[in-house]
Order: structure tokens, then C-alpha cells, then sequence
């Protein structure tokens, strides 16, 4: 193994590093916000919400994120939509994976009993209001671990906008073996910090998760 | 009791079904200002649904529930409705079998919630109306206790006050003892006597016999969606003219005995 070879590029690769960091950090807030939005519509009274709720989430969740990506990143321009790569790759990442959190946000919602609705409403709040005090404070607890799992796989899902070009860890990973040839090491680095980004996160969820519990 | 008497809550030909499943056959129950009803019955018999639609928790596919001169149960479009359905539930106290307390919520804050949303009382009279509350129902050290610090019965008598925070003019009881272990129901009937001694108006689904004989005033037998027989308690469960009743109060003292 050529250590040499790893202590000479990493600062580029801990450059790469903070990209995919910065990705990630857009990518989980797009990604929420979506989820959010996809999951009041899938709870929503009016069927033609529910049905774009579930059709946001059968699309984006029933077709590989590659292509999502390309479709945007690629075909985009012949629709109009000029977009940088790191740009697209922000949108297109944050909307597949919002599709996955709408289903974690829905799931979080319809597992708080019904009773709590109930009691709310019985006392004249409405349901929006029973939604805001009653159910979302329970349902955000139980939804941190699986928004968790949400965004882990959001990260490493970073790696696909390699495919257009921006320079974050895999790419790096790739250019470098492009002019050394060595690719153990390249990918054995760009693997190790892509480690260090998800075990720290990992680690973060864990604690907002013991914050947030219930006495 | 008053001697005022027209009806305060009003039960009107209620009926509902879940598909071709009749729930609630054309039942009508007047209930005075005041006064204390108890709703006995076998499991599945409709009391719970009879119940939940005083405060159009399940509406009813048919017939009118009014409370004084409001019609509860109002056809109205979706926003209005909600605006009026809201409005009314704060005259209607609920207690439900399983608490429904808010877990994330202290005491304290399940007592308030309401009060501060809807009455936008300050922090200060919130605090005093919740400590009056859980006085009442000797709840008052528990204040800043979660709900899954407390017992069963505690938990009761929390959703309890809860309810009264909003001073309601009327509060129903779904069962409110039959989730408790047998050393904590006495507790719980102890607060609802108060409640009564207070001429509060009160519906109240019960399999406590003993306790509906003490503090009713009437007594509705419920079979398979209809009232099969009313009257007061003493004739209720004593002498009841009809079989059904006869054999429904035979078979739970036996159970009750076992
Ligand atoms: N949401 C529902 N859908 C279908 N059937 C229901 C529903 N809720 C209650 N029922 C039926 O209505 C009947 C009366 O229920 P309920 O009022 O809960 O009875 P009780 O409180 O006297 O035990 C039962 O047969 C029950 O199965
Ligand atoms: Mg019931």
C-alpha cells in the first residue's frame, strides 16, 4: 500500500470531503422539506393530494436515483431547467430521498394513537391544532431514528453525483486513480472519510434521539 | 336537580350504521340540567357510539343531538362545520376508557393545553385554574409529573380535570373504570361523586352497577342498538320489567361474583 502516495492527496480528498458534506447537509433539508410536504399530503382530507402524495412516492421511490439525476441533470436543459452540477445534484438526491422520508414522516404520524386526536378534538382544539400540539410532538421522537436511516442513505447516495461530475469524495476518488493508478488506495480513502461523515451523524441521531424521549 | 323541563341534552331518532351493519337503532334520550344517566349494557351493544356522537366524535348516519338550544350535529360545509363542531366540544367534557392523557406533556401541561389555546388564558391563570382542577380531583402534588409517572387511576383522574379546564356543561364517561386494576376504581368514583354532588350533567357508559345505583338518576338498559328499558336505578336493578334486562344484570353479578 502506497502511504506515501495517500499522505500526499488527502488534503484534496478532505477538500472533496467537505463537498459531500455540504451535498448531504442540502440534500437532508431539501429532502425534509419534501418528505414533510409529501407526507401532509399523503395524510391530506382532499383525495387529489393524497393521490399526488402517493404518486410522488411510487415515481421517485420506483425508479433507480441514477436516472432521476440524469433525467435533471442531462435532459433538463432540453426542458428548459439550467442547472450546475452540484445544483442538480442537490434536487435530484433531496426529492428521491423526500420521497422515502414522506413515508418515514407518514408513518411516525399514523403511529401515535388515535386516542390522542381524539382526546385533542373532544377538548375543541382543531385538528390542526391537535396536529400541531398533540400529534407532531410524539411523532417527530419516533421519527428520528428512521429519518436517521433516511439520511444515512442519503449520504452515501452522494456517491452518484460522481456520474455528473461533482467533485466530491468519489469523483476525487476516481481522478486521482485516473493519473496514479492506484485505486486500493483512492477508494481505501475516499471509504475511510465517507466513514467518519456517517458514523458522526450516526452518532448526532443517536443523542437528538436520548434528547427527545419522553420522560 | 331543577325542575326546568325541557330537555338540556337531546337525543333525537338516533341512528347509525357502518354499512349494513345497524349500530344505533332510532334511539332518543332527554337528559334534564343536572342530572346523571347511566348507559349499561353488553359489549357491542352501542353505548360508546351513543356516547360519541353527543360530541359528533362518530356522527350519526341519522336523527339530532341538541345541547340547551344548539344543534350539535349540524350539516354544514367542511369549514364551517369545523368552526361550529369546535366550538361546541368545549361545552362537552370527555373521559375515555384508556385516559388518552398527552405523554409528551406534564400534567400540569395536559390540564392547560386546552384552556391556553382556546380561552388564550395567560400563563398565570393557567396555572391557577390547572392547581383548582387537580385539587379537585386530589391531583394537586402531581403537577409537574408526566403521565407515565403516574397510576392508572392517577392518569383518571388527570384526564378528568382536564376536562373540567374547560368547563364543560356536560361531561361523558366512556367506561372510565374499566381499564383500572380493582383497588383503583375507587378513586376514580369518588371524583365522579363529587362531580355529581356538584349537579353536574353526566353520561355515564359503566359495567360498576353498585356505583350507577349510587349516583344516577336514570338508568338506560342497551341491547344490540335500541334501549331495551329506562327507568331509575332502584326499579333497574332490583325489579326490571324486561327479560333482557333481567338476564343481562343476572349474568354480571355472576360474573362480578366470580
Ligand atoms: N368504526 C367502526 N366500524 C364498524 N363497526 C363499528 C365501528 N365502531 C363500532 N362498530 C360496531 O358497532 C357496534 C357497537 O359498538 P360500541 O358502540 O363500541 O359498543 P359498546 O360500547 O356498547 O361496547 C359493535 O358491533 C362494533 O363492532
Ligand atoms: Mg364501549
Amino acid at each position: 500500500m502506497d502511504i506515501d502516495l495517500m499522505m500526499r492527496v488527502y488534503p484534496f480528498f478532505l477538500k472533496a470531503a467537505w463537498v459531500t458534506v455540504q451535498l448531504s447537509i442540502y440534500t437532508a433539508i431539501l429532502g425534509l422539506a419534501c418528505g414533510a410536504l409529501g407526507a401532509s399530503m399523503r395524510l391530506s382530507r382532499l383525495a387529489v393530494l393524497r393521490f399526488l402524495g402517493a404518486a410522488y412516492v411510487s415515481v421517485f421511490r420506483g425508479t433507480p436515483a441514477l436516472i432521476q439525476l440524469f433525467i435533471l441533470y442531462f435532459g433538463g436543459p432540453q426542458i428548459g431547467i439550467q442547472l450546475n452540477a452540484f445544483e442538480a445534484g442537490v434536487i435530484g438526491l433531496g426529492v428521491n430521498i423526500g420521497a422515502y422520508m414522506t413515508e418515514t414522516i407518514r408513518g411516525s404520524i399514523i403511529a401515535i394513537d388515535k386516542g390522542q386526536r381524539e382526546a385533542a378534538r373532544t377538548l375543541g382544539l382543531s385538528g390542526w391544532q391537535a396536529m400541531r400540539k398533540v400529534i407532531l410532538p410524539q411523532a417527530a421522537r419516533l421519527m428520528i431514528r428512521p429519518l436517521g436511516v433516511n439520511i444515512n442513505a442519503l449520504i452515501k447516495g452522494t456517491a452518484l453525483v460522481a456520474a455528473i461530475s461533482v467533485v466530491e469524495l468519489t469523483y476525487t476518488a476516481q481522478r486521482y486513480i485516473g493519473s496514479t493508478y492506484k485505486p486500493f488506495e483512492m477508494f481505501l480513502l475516499s471509504g475511510v472519510l465517507y466513514m467518519i461523515i456517517i458514523y458522526g451523524t450516526g452518532q448526532a441521531i443517536k443523542w437528538l434521539d436520548r434528547r427527545a424521549r419522553i420522560v | 336537580m331543577t325542575d326546568d323541563q325541557t330537555p338540556f341534552l337531546d337525543i333525537r331518532n338516533a341512528q347509525k350504521s357502518y354499512g349494513d351493519l345497524e349500530v344505533l337503532k332510532d334511539i332518543s334520550l332527554q337528559v334534564q340540567r343536572g342530572q346523571i344517566v347511566a348507559i349499561i349494557g353488553p359489549s357491542g351493544s352501542g353505548k360508546s357510539t351513543l356516547l360519541r356522537a353527543i360530541n359528533d366524535l362518530d356522527p350519526l348516519t341519522g336523527g339530532e343531538v341538541w345541547l340547551e338550544d344548539m344543534q350539535i350535529n349540524k350539516k354544514l360545509p367542511h369549514r364551517q362545520y369545523e368552526k361550529h363542531i369546535n366550538q361546541v366540544r368545549q361545552n362537552i367534557g370527555m373521559v375515555f376508557q384508556h385516559f388518552n392523557l398527552f405523554p409528551h406533556l406534564s400534567v400540569r401541561g395536559n390540564v392547560t393545553l386546552a384552556p391556553k389555546m382556546l380561552k388564550g388564558l395567560s400563563d398565570a391563570e393557567c396555572d391557577k385554574l390547572a392547581e383548582e382542577q387537580l385539587d379537585k380531583v386530589g391531583m394537586l402534588d402531581r403537577i409537574d409529573y408526566y403521565p407515565s409517572q403516574l397510576s392508572g387511576g392517577q392518569k383518571q383522574r388527570v384526564a378528568i380535570a382536564r376536562a373540567l379546564a374547560m368547563k364543560p356543561k356536560v361531561m361523558l364517561f366512556d367506561e372510565a373504570t374499566s381499564a383500572l386494576d380493582p383497588e383503583l376504581v375507587e378513586e376514580v368514583n369518588l371524583v365522579m361523586k363529587k362531580l355529581a354532588e356538584e349537579h353536574m350533567t353526566m353520561v355515564i357508559v359503566t359495567h360498576e352497577m353498585g356505583f350507577a345505583e349510587a349516583v344516577c338518576d336514570r338508568v338506560l338498559f342497551m341491547d344490540q342498538g335500541v334501549v331495551v328499558e329506562e327507568g331509575p336505578p332502584s326499579k333497574m336493578f332490583r325489579n326490571p320489567d324486561n327479560e333482557r334486562t333481567q338476564n343481562f344484570l343476572k349474568k354480571h353479578l355472576a360474573n362480578a361474583n366470580r
